[in-house]
């Protein structure tokens, strides 16, 4: 088991974050008091449908979208505020970023070579050609590729090669975290894999730290420590990946969580729909995240606060209840 | 030669060839595929991008691209060959009023600049000869039926003004607004969240017990084709590799390129192991595929995979693979052991969670 949460080292904070985008007088707020800390050598997931506000915060942290409010704290060190010339620079090897779209992301332009060793060139991490030679071929060979592709364009790439070369870009910085949006769900079925296990590899190796940006939950279970699921810009619910899938707690999560098909006939037609709808909350009352066991925080009043603990509780003889409802269904069909 | 397809085949298609013009070379998208589809069984189609999917369904409604065409075989529905049609005119009949498409992307499939309740009862007034304002009667009770509330007033809005899920309704509402016999969803919940999804798979579901057609649904989702599917078709490189009842593929799979995509299942994975990926690339189809076109990419290739196309071998009545390791000849393998036992691994993994009561 790992140390509890309160002893392990905070990369990365986010307190109390707003962010809200103007269009003339209309005014969007994209992000509403997010909380959460990502620990060091930790894959954070941030969960939710489109629209919800997970890229937006993505982009906060790597500082692309301004905030309106609130603090993001990198190293302890708060980054959303008018920072010095080479704080800023610094900041731009530590955080980097993979994006959805392998296509779009790099410079059609150039080749692979200038593709990879942009950043390299930009902090002079290198002191000779030769020792810039070797940190890139290093580094394609760690994502696959051969040093012969160095002269050819993203073109001639296929998907999965493409978006590993964005991997190796990012990786080639050596930065502290990794920010991936949604990396592999431009990519078909059968090269998600090698793609997560490439992930995987440079964070074990590495001691890397993720926020990994996606909506497909059967992909975020295997590969985070940990989930925050949001909904139109609220953290509803953050817990431990295991924790979150055993014990739902919010009733969006919980849909959410029932919506993922499972590929197997047999559960996948016994089990039903769950549809969230939203309760109205109760104007006297202040909703935060409040912790309802250590580690798993749900948004919500101090007076639901006791109902959560109970489903807690409850949890694991629910499960148990749907399952063998679903094992009897299938007996019956069978009939 | 005439065929007639009797009552318990809605559509069945022998020896179908697809080829394609890109510049002055030819790609062979659909190479010799023959498949009978059961009225009012749920087939599903899966395969990687570039297996022939989409291609092989579009020729039900002859929407192929321009430089495509059928180079061989039949297509028989309702007692005509649809492989023969050469005009728009021939199509006119089936296209969308037997057999309807709803597509991946609801915004490409709609126009921008008329308003829903224009774009259906449109449909409706050119296929089934109504008046306007029948149509337009007939055209909010389609909208509600798909679940839109506020139908009269959600009439006169345009696709904008709709969400990803509504909008996707919309275009359900629009290919049923014929009452066809066959409904082709073409990855039709990939662009939508999952809460979503879950919705419009359901809605499909009970339109087709409503309105009795028969439903052809393309994805590369297996989670979603577990939850539909009452057969299921496996494609790769323009052929269909496997084929049996949606158990027989999941829980009995025969041929190594299922294996190999229900071993890439990120359910299976465990977090101190890779997860499985099948090595390489699918084959260009530029070039003539020679013997089994999975062969280079398969750990159970065996000499003759680079040498001779096996045939479909028959399992049950209902389940078919074309690979060697059937031939009586063959090595016997067994699947990996990774997706042995997939239902109880399955039980074992949703019993930490997955499935869950009610909210309330």
């Amino acid at each position: 088991m790992e140390a509890t949460t309160k002893e392990r080292e905070v990369l990365l904070e986010v307190k109390d974050l707003d962010v809200t985008f103007r269009n003339g007088r209309k005014c969007v707020e994209a992000v509403k008091k997010a909380n959460f800390k990502i620990f060091k050598g930790e894959t954070f997931a941030l969960v939710g449908e489109s629209g919800s506000g997970k890229t937006t915060i993505g982009r906060a942290i790597i500082r692309l979208n301004q905030t309106a409010g609130g603090e993001i704290l990198f190293k302890g060190k708060r980054i959303n505020c008018k920072l010095s010339k080479s704080e800023a620079h610094d900041l731009v090897r530590e955080m980097q970023m993979i994006f959805q779209d392998p296509a779009a992301s790099l410079n059609e332009r150039a080749t692979i070579d200038y593709c990879v060793g942009e950043g390299l060139d930009n902090f002079h991490l290198y002191a000779d050609r030769e020792e810039r030679r070797q940190k890139i071929d290093t580094v394609l060979d760690a994502v696959g590729l051969l040093p012969e592709h160095k002269t050819r364009y993203p073109h001639e790439f296929s998907g999965g090669q493409r978006q590993r070369i964005g991997i190796a870009r990012a990786i080639v910085m050596e930065p502290d975290l990794i920010i991936a949006d949604e990396p592999i769900s431009a990519l078909d079925v059968s090269i998600r894999a090698q793609v997560l296990n490439l992930l995987n590899k440079f964070q074990k190796e590495r001691g890397l730290t993720y926020l990994f940006i996606a909506h497909d939950l059967s992909v975020v279970r295997y590969f985070s420590d940990r989930i925050a699921v949001i909904h139109k810009g609220v953290i509803v619910e953050v817990a431990e990946t295991e924790e979150l899938f055993a014990y739902p707690l919010h009733p969006y999560t919980r849909s959410l969580l029932q919506s993922v098909p499972i590929p197997d006939p047999r559960i996948e037609k016994a089990k039903t729909v769950i549809s969230y709808r939203p309760t109205e909350p109760d104007p006297s009352e202040e909703y935060h995240l409040r912790e309802i066991v250590d580690g798993h925080f749900v948004y919500c009043s101090s007076k639901e606060v006791e109902s959560f603990r109970q489903r807690h509780e409850k949890g694991a003889k629910e499960r148990e209840e749907v399952l063998a409802q679903i094992k009897a269904r299938f007996a019956e069909s069978q009939n | 030669m005439q065929m007639t397809n009797g009552e318990k085949y809605i559509l069945r298609v022998r020896n179908l060839g697809v080829k394609f013009k890109v510049r002055d070379r030819e790609l062979t998208a659909i190479r010799n595929v023959s498949m009978d589809f059961e009225r009012d069984k749920v087939v599903a189609i899966v395969g990687e991008s570039g297996s022939g999917k989409s291609v092989f369904t579009k020729t039900f409604t002859g929407m192929l691209d321009n430089n495509g065409h059928i180079s061989q075989g039949e297509i028989w529905f309702d007692g005509e060959d649809l492989a023969q049609f050469k005009s728009d005119r021939n199509w006119l009949k089936i296209r969308g009023k037997k057999i309807a498409t709803v597509f991946q992307d609801p915004l490409t499939s709609l126009n921008p600049v008329r308003t829903i309740g224009f774009q259906i009862s449109e449909v409706i007034m050119k296929h089934q000869g109504k008046s306007r304002a029948e149509a337009k009667r007939m055209a909010i009770e389609l909208m509600t039926r798909v679940g839109l509330t506020d139908a009269e007033n959600r009439y006169n809005e345009y696709p904008f003004q709709y969400s990803g899920g509504m909008r996707q309704r919309i275009v359900i509402a629009i290919a049923l607004a014929c009452r066809p016999e066959i409904l082709i969803c073409d990855e039709p919940t990939t662009a939508l969240d999952v809460t979503t999804q879950a919705q419009i798979i359901e809605l499909i579901k009970d339109l087709a017990k409503e309105y009795g057609f028969t439903t052809i649904y393309i994805t590369h989702d297996l989670g979603v084709v577990a939850n539909v599917a009452d057969i299921v078709a496996v494609m790769y490189a323009g052929q269909i590799v496997e084929r049996g009842t949606v158990e027989e593929v999941f829980y009995d799979p025969r041929h190594p390129y299922t294996w190999g995509l229900l071993s890439s299942l990120p359910q299976l994975g465990d977090a101190s192991q890779e997860l499985f990926a099948i090595p390489g690339t699918p084959p260009s189809l530029f070039h003539k595929v020679v013997g089994d076109a999975f062969a280079p990419r398969s750990e159970f290739a065996l000499g003759i995979d680079f040498e001779e196309e096996p045939p479909m071998f028959k399992i049950t009545d209902t389940h078919y693979a074309k690979t060697w390791l059937l031939d009586s000849r063959a090595p016997k393998f067994e699947k990996p052991e990774l997706i042995r036992d997939l239902h109880e691994k399955m039980l074992a993994l949703t019993s930490k969670g997955g499935v869950y009561g009610s909210n309330d």
